[in-house]
């Protein structure tokens, strides 16, 4: 049986490691609803971009960009992966890597080509372990989702797609649906598919300037700009989600085991009281 | 004409900036200064950094925004204008993809040479592992 000192040390070593928790759980709580917002804010601009490319190249069949065009021979693939920067948020990236792990491993057992770009510290350190071909990262990206952070990383996957490098674009992401559920998911960026972009209500003739390719060009870049710039800013609000529950488990846990301990603590001090009061009683006897 | 008004949002790729009636829009065209009312022929045009102005519907003080380039979508009844975050440009963006290139190129050289991908898979079957155990001593 442990010394009560040795109790008393661990109870409290417990309960420091209690408040460290407890306050990144709060810190998580607050942050959580900010990136939710954030979230949800990046949407308008997704949906609008997404309504205009739709319009643009419904209207201009005579022009196909190389984003919505699929080849034929599917042999080398880019993937993007999607994580935090920052670890204690539960099984949150462990999770996205091994469902994007399976999939490497299935490439590669084809014969596949792979180039992976890094969104995130977590993913970068996997793939590199992995010895991945990382062509393109971005990490540091704090707690608030920054386009200019992430334009060089997304244009070299870009490049890659229409310089014929890879022939298709993957997304992975943790897809947020509340705060309790985030969901690894890998999806397909391009070649676009015609129903991601969907059709337009209506159609009519737009007047270009400067002409309908230059446009388009910039529309379809913004387009899955717009795309990747969301699954990170979902990423994001599920970090925080994820790290506010596995440290609210975290801080429940520790209040387990300080309760535990300190049964076993009063036990043995009783123990100890009982025992002494014994010897007394018992050398009262015998004098 | 002067109960003639049209909807414009301003939205860029992190957050909604304008979304209101408004009887008179500027803005930066590519082409040159456009100056759009109500009932304008759809457009579609890149836009160059710069100011947008608004005149608000029934009057109302004149919105200024600035933009660092984007789209601007005018339809019938509503015109959209996509901004940018940032400052783009062929040349910036081919900068920051080097950029990113290279910090791959150097993130490369310091990985250490290929360990086995049986190493991160152990490592991976460890937290699984971990994580299992943490759901059954929660269960207790």
């Amino acid at each position: 049986m442990p010394g009560t000192k040795e109790i008393r040390m661990k109870i409290r070593s417990v309960q420091n490691t209690r408040k460290i928790t407890k306050a990144m759980e709060m810190v998580a709580a607050s942050k959580m609803r900010k990136a939710q917002e954030r979230m949800r804010h990046a949407r308008p601009y997704g949906e609008k971009i997404r309504n205009v490319a739709a319009h643009i190249s419904h209207a201009n069949p005579e022009y196909k960009h190389p984003f919505l065009v699929a080849r034929d021979s599917v042999k080398r693939v880019g993937i993007i992966v999607i994580t935090t920067d920052k670890g204690l948020c539960g099984a949150l990236n462990t999770n996205l890597l091994r469902m994007v792990l399976q999939q490497y491993k299935a490439w590669q057992a084809e014969g596949e080509e792979v180039e992976v770009c890094a969104l995130g510290n977590k993913g970068l350190g996997f793939m590199q372990r992995l010895g991945a071909n990382i062509v393109s990262q971005a990490i540091q990206l704090g707690d608030r989702p920054q386009m200019d952070k992430l334009i060089g990383a997304i244009k070299v996957m870009l490049d890659g797609y229409v310089e014929d490098r890879f022939d298709r674009l993957l997304l992975a992401y943790n897809r947020f649906f509340n705060t309790m559920k985030q969901e690894p998911i890998i999806e397909q960026l391009l070649p676009l598919s015609g129903e991601r972009l969907g059709s337009p209500e209506t159609l009519w003739d737009y007047l270009y300037e400067p002409e309908a390719k230059a446009v388009l060009d910039q529309v379809m870049t913004r387009y899955i700009e717009a795309v990747i710039f969301q699954a990170v800013a979902e990423n994001m609000a599920s970090e925080q989600s994820a790290r506010m529950v596995a440290m609210k488990a975290a801080s429940d846990n520790a209040a387990t085991l300080i309760d535990e301990l300190t049964l076993i603590y009063n036990k043995n001090r009783q123990a100890a009281i009982t025992k002494e009061l014994s010897e007394i009683v018992g050398g009262a006897a015998a004098v | 004409m002067a109960a003639a008004t049209i909807h414009v949002d301003v939205v860029s790729a992190e957050e909604s900036i304008f979304s209101g009636e408004a009887e008179f829009v500027v803005l930066p065209g590519e082409a040159g200064e456009l100056g759009i009312y109500p009932r304008h022929t759809p457009l579609i045009t890149r836009i160059r950094p710069g100011a947008v102005r608004i005149l608000p519907a029934g009057g109302g003080e004149e919105q200024l925004i600035f933009v660092a380039g984007g789209i601007l979508e005018v339809q019938p009844k509503v015109i959209t204008v996509l901004a940018d975050t940032a400052i783009r440009g062929h040349d910036l963006d081919e900068a920051k993809a080097n950029e990113a290139l290279q910090r791959a190129e150097e993130a490369r050289a310091k990985a250490k040479d290929k360990q086995e991908i049986a190493v991160v898979e152990g490592e991976l079957a460890m937290l699984a592992a971990q994580l299992a155990a943490i759901r059954r001593l929660r269960k207790k």
